[in-house]
């Protein structure tokens, strides 16, 4: 079981509360996480990577084990604490202010 | 008695605001989806409880809300899994996908449009900035985005094509202005159901007369001297609103970068009328409910200075179609005003007097219950304010 923490704005969106725990089938990558998640929570389609090119949004960022695995290929295998459901994936709104 | 309810989008989410027909105390319901930036929402005419609503963020990109109970809750359209899996387990469709039609059946490969540096760049989708439901379903509504194009859709906002033609409209010769290009005025009119304007910052006003199929440029007699290398082009021009009466399809009245213009051919010709105002560079324009010849304009000082001349907000009203104007200050700051008001941030109600409506970016949304003879602050303290519609029930 994958545990996926969100952004705040994504979980209203989604209407959870907390992490979300994920089954993945295969391999576990942010490719496949993202599949799940967004066929769980359709409408999380398209605010997280493109609808169509499935490149990740600019301001989105993906932490695992402490490590940003955002410019990594999204088929590459998460850290197996992550795969195990040891330690969460985070999905981040890039840092913003003024 | 009747109920006025005010749809305000700001930087920071949604807002509501409602009062009965004195329209003298107000409640405000709000901020829906806080955080993210509410760049228009907008009733079904056919049925008021049925409002679309753009939620739009740098980060997490373009969702569409919609209500079904005038605004008390809100869902993305077609987002339940039975809406979204066709039988053969495939995604049918997304309430937030904006795609640009480059399908064989239209025929109209993926454009591109000019860019700053001279290049040509393909239409990329950035966001929604108007929401124009159908004068006659409810189902049925149109989007203005971001790269400037039109979208529609049947299903209550599930789904979303592309009017493709519009691009063909010499698209290769627009280009972004500094707020970016994008489409944000859609006008509808039950006389004639098959003619639709739409007008786009940089590129200027256009033309249907087949529901959206094919589209012509409707910007002669626009003067652009400055803004443009051949003051009186075909397409570039920057409008920023066109207003009509639903009495009068035929007449329009503009805003431009800089004029005020009217057109007595439904956009075959356009004249300036900024008569005697102090600036004729502004954003929105606003057509009386009942006075098909009275008009309101808030002036702005320049494009460069997004504030209200000699820092006095002055709502102008010509009761003749324009040319004579007079200034509207009751109840309005007279000194050390500097608020802008975008271009979708003004609206009439329906009701007599005629109530007008504006909202400003320092978070003030004004309204006026006698035709804009006296104005009174209805919240102050918002972010800044994107559009307020006026929904009269």
């Amino acid at each position: 079981m994958i545990h996926v923490i969100l952004p705040q704005h994504l979980r209203t969106l989604a209407r959870v509360d907390g992490e979300v725990l994920l089954d993945i089938t295969g391999p576990a990558t942010v490719n496949s996480v993202l599949d799940s998640l967004e066929a769980r929570y359709p409408m999380l389609r398209g605010t997280i990577r493109d609808h169509k090119t499935k490149q990740r949004r600019p301001f989105i960022r993906f932490f695992a084990c402490e490590q940003d695995v955002s410019h990594e290929s999204t088929d590459t295998p998460l850290p197996p604490t992550v795969a195990s459901g040891a330690e969460p994936l985070l999905i981040v709104g890039a840092m913003a202010g003024g | 008695m009747s109920t006025v309810r005010l749809l305000v989008g700001t930087r920071k989410g949604a807002f509501i605001l409602t009062s009965d027909g004195r329209r003298k105390q107000w409640t405000v319901d709000g901020p829906h989806f806080g955080g993210w930036e509410l760049y228009h929402l907008k009733g079904s005419p056919v049925d008021p409880d049925r409002i679309y609503a753009s939620q739009t963020s740098s980060w997490f990109g373009q969702v569409i809300q919609r209500s079904d109970d005038g605004g008390k809750t809100w869902n993305p359209p077609g987002t339940k899994p039975e809406d979204l899996m066709g039988a053969d387990g495939m995604p049918k469709g997304e309430s937030n996908m904006f795609l640009y039609d480059a399908s064989e059946k239209t025929g109209k490969p993926l454009t591109t449009h000019q860019h700053y540096d001279g290049s040509q760049r393909p239409w990329e989708f950035k966001r929604v900035w108007h929401l124009e439901p159908s004068l006659t379903d409810p189902d049925t509504v149109y989007a203005g985005v971001e790269d400037a194009a039109i979208f529609k859709s049947t299903d209550g906002g599930k789904t979303w094509h592309e009017l493709a033609g519009l691009r063909s409209a010499k698209g290769q010769l627009w280009q972004p202005g500094a707020g970016g290009m994008c489409l944000h005025t859609i006008l509808l009119n039950t006389g004639q159901p098959d003619r639709i304007f739409v007008a786009i910052s940089a590129a200027g006003a256009f033309r249907s007369d087949d529901a959206g199929q094919t589209w012509r440029p409707a910007n002669k007699g626009l003067q652009s001297k400055y803004e443009l290398p051949d003051p009186d082009a075909d397409v570039g021009h920057c409008v920023h609103c066109i207003a009509m009466h639903p009495s009068r399809p035929n007449v329009l009245f503009m805003q431009k970068h800089w004029d005020v213009l009217r057109s007595d051919n439904g956009g075959d010709s356009w004249h300036e009328i900024s008569g005697n105002l102090p600036s004729d560079f502004g954003f929105p324009i606003a057509v009386h409910a009942h006075e098909p010849n009275t008009i309101y304009v808030v002036p702005i000082k320049s494009d460069s200075e997004h504030y209200p001349p000699e820092g006095k907000l002055r709502v102008y009203r010509s009761t003749v179609g324009g040319h004579e104007w007079e200034a509207l200050t009751k109840g309005l700051p007279q000194q050390d005003c500097y608020v802008n008001i975008l271009r979708d941030a003004m609206t009439v109600d329906q009701l007599d007097p005629c109530g007008i409506y504006f909202g400003t970016t320092g978070g003030q949304v004004y309204g006026s219950a006698d035709g804009g003879d006296s104005w009174t602050p209805i919240v102050r303290d918002l972010p800044a304010v994107l559009s307020v519609e006026a929904q009269t029930l």
